[in-house]
């Protein structure tokens, strides 16, 4: 029915199949959209926030997804410019889920705010000394980036390809991509590295706060480092569940372990400095305010050690060390459990500097405070993802988003 | 002797804790000056905006040995390092800001949107979300004070040291033709609503004023002092153990390690 908007050379499920599939995620979505509203309508009582937990499950959420949306950034930076070309073949899939997650992270911030009809005050009346300032300002450049990048691969479109306009229009955005990307990449040092100095200047909160360089505390340089060099295992991964979901092959494996294999560099390098960095944090930061490692670990339910041991070890060396290795990255099961654990172990770090932040005392007399979110705070969270499924579903099934898919998949009749 | 136009000045109080008995009267009155919201169920103290709390600390011994001290803790109106106090630095619209006449640490309520990136700045738990619209019972609205603007649901609010309190003794003064304060046209809520004189207010730069002379007793700390927020909130105890309850201290360490900005 819809066969003259699908790619040429490639085979796509029945419409009726893809409307289904649409249709139940699409239940999900609308779930959210509620929950969406009634935050808007009723105000932020909808959540289980409270005094203790001004920033929660969706600060989290925002700073994970950019974080694991890191993959369009870097392997923009990497194809073009430090010229690995064969990642072009992927390029185009990392930028649609950087569009989705930063879309998704804006939506959110746009639920977050108590005010949301005020949300333009940030620009308007912005505040320079403010990390929060330059997150607002980098991420809506850097989402102005993607949707340039993203508007060609609409373009590519079948049909939209044979208006000539566009066709040109196409061709010539292409052209100067290397500009746009270059562009992305330095916004994304600045607004990956201002939402780890988020929380790296909070010099009332011990647990978050960061000596550095300059004005920038060393999380700053941490989250940046940290979402290149696993937001492309994110890339990987869910390049892989779309070859398991489709039963086709979609990269060519070369391909892959490149991006693997500089993955692997970039989260081994990256968790010795953060090794070093909790190291110092521990021994001299925190000890200069009257306080020891345990404070932050002990004497509470929920953040005991394990979760500095997930963070680092099981989510930062494991995949590291599978990832380095030529046999790791060969192993499809290897591959798997590594790109899995590296996206939890960012996950787990973007968690540990929003939630556990605020769940840590800071007076003595205090108690550790902790927290569950709510319902309408799930579903809100849980709305970009079922966003983000329907726009890969909409973009694979009529843009060419995989340029090797014809040649790893001939059809028979052609 | 003439005076300077507005002088700079650091306002501030002392707490003398060995006087406060957790009566709570300066939480009420702080209440119903500044027209602070409630809700019909209070139970959620994380919930339930206290510009000024008092808090009840125990030595951590058990009868008889056990010991009480309560603490009223405002804000603690943070000059930092040179004016940077934790929350006023990371507000993205600068709805809080740092007044370097007064030293007094505002809040915007028209500005604020509600990002509440300062309530996780503030080590104090001084700040509060409005997490609902606010609700007077029947009647109530009359008795509303009409100096300060009730806020609205979604933004951030906390204690002021009574901010119009200052913009109205100051008219006065000035339509007496004078241009500087006196210690006592001056005074916030809780200070004069405190039954046994616990809270002394004033200018803690200013020799001349009571504060000035206490913050330099040997009994006086202040709460968090190494994080460097510099708070001008002083406590007094004569219990070392209440005075080691303002800060974090390692095992080996004495109190007042801290050189304090006094
Ligand atoms: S006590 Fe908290 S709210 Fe008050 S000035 Fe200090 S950091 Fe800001
Ligand atoms: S909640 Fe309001 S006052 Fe606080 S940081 Fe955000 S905009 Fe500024």
């Amino acid at each position: 029915m819809d066969s003259a908007f699908i790619p040429e050379g490639v085979k796509r499920c029945p419409f009726s199949q893809f409307l289904a599939g649409l249709g139940v995620v699409g239940v999900v979505l609308a779930w959210g959209i509620y929950a969406m509203l009634l935050c808007w309508l009723k105000g932020l009582n909808q959540t289980n926030m409270n005094d203790s937990y001004g920033f929660a499950l969706w600060i989290w959420a925002d700073l994970a997804i950019i974080a694991l949306g890191g993959g369009a950034f870097f392997s923009g930076f990497l194809k073009y410019i430090v010229g690995k070309d064969e990642l072009k073949n992927i390029i185009n899939f990392a930028v649609l889920i950087g569009f989705i997650c930063y879309s998704s992270a804006l939506l959110i911030l746009a639920i977050d705010i108590g005010q949301p009809l005020r949300g333009w005050f940030i620009f308007w009346h912005a505040n320079v000394h403010s990390m929060l300032t330059e997150v607002a300002f980098c991420l809506s450049c850097y989402f102005g980036v993607l949707t340039i990048e993203y508007i060609p691969l609409i373009l590519e479109n079948r049909k939209i390809d044979k208006i000539p306009f566009f066709h040109n229009l196409s061709h010539n955005m292409h052209e100067i991509m290397a500009v746009f990307a270059s562009t992305g990449a330095f916004l994304s040092c600045f607004h990956q590295g201002s939402l780890g100095g988020v929380a790296g200047v909070l010099f009332g909160r011990p647990f978050a706060y960061r000596e550095g360089l300059l004005v920038w505390p060393w999380t700053f340089f941490l989250f940046t480092w940290s979402a290149a060099a696993y937001g492309p295992c994110f890339t990987i991964f869910l390049t892989r569940l779309l070859e398991k979901i489709t039963g086709k092959k979609l990269v060519k494996d070369n391909v892959i372990d490149l991006l693997a294999k500089i993955s692997g560099w970039m989260i081994f390098t990256y968790i010795i400095a953060k090794i070093i960095d909790t190291w110092y944090w521990a021994a001299v930061t925190v000890h200069s305010k009257g306080q020891t490692l345990m404070d932050f670990y002990d004497d509470n339910m929920f953040y005991g050690l394990w979760i500095l041991v997930a963070e680092i070890v099981v989510g930062g060396i494991f995949p590291a060390l599978i990832l380095l290795t030529k046999k790791g990255r060969n192993s499809e099961a290897l591959l798997w459990t590594a790109v899995i654990l590296a996206c939890l172990g960012v996950c787990i770090n973007r968690w540990v500097m929003v939630l556990q932040v605020m769940a840590a005392p800071v007076l003595p007399f205090e108690d550790w405070a902790l927290y569950y979110p709510s319902w309408q705070e799930v579903a809100t969270t849980i709305l970009p993802v079922a966003y983000g499924i329907i726009l890969v579903m909409i973009s694979y099934r009529y843009l060419p988003i995989f340029p090797q898919e014809k040649e790893l998949n001939p059809i028979e009749s052609y | 002797m003439t005076q300077e136009y507005r002088k700079e000045k650091k306002y501030g109080m002392v707490i003398d804790l060995d006087k406060c008995t957790g009566c709570g009267a300066c939480m009420v009155a702080c209440m119903a000056e500044n027209n602070v919201p409630f809700r019909d169920n209070e139970t959620d103290k994380l919930k339930s905006i206290t510009w000024m709390r008092v808090y009840q600390l125990n030595n951590g011994k058990s009868y008889p040995n056990e010991e009480i001290c309560y603490l009223p803790r405002p804000c603690m109106h943070c000059e930092g390092h040179n004016g940077h106090s934790p929350c006023v630095t990371v507000c993205p619209a600068i709805a809080t800001d740092y007044d370097r006449e007064t030293g007094i640490v505002s809040q915007i309520i028209t500005r604020c949107f509600g990002c509440r990136y300062c309530m996780g700045a503030c080590p104090y738990h001084a700040r509060y979300f409005n997490w609902w619209d606010p609700v007077w019972p029947d009647g109530m609205e009359k008795s509303l004070s009409p100096n300060v603007s009730p806020r609205m649901r979604g933004v951030v609010e906390k204690c002021t040291f009574c901010f119009h309190r200052y913009q109205l003794a100051y008219e006065k003064a000035a339509s007496e033709g004078r241009r500087e304060l006196r210690e006592n046209e001056y005074q916030p809520s809780c200070t004069q609503a405190c039954p046994a004189g616990a809270i002394t207010f004033g200018d803690l730069i200013n020799k001349n004023q009571a504060v000035y002379k206490m913050k330099k007793d040997p009994r006086a700390f202040r709460l968090l002092e190494r994080l460097g927020t510099n708070p001008k909130i002083y406590y007094l105890s004569s219990r070392e153990w209440v005075r080691r309850a303002g800060d974090n201290y390692h095992p080996d360490e004495e109190t007042g390690i801290v050189k304090n900005h006094r």
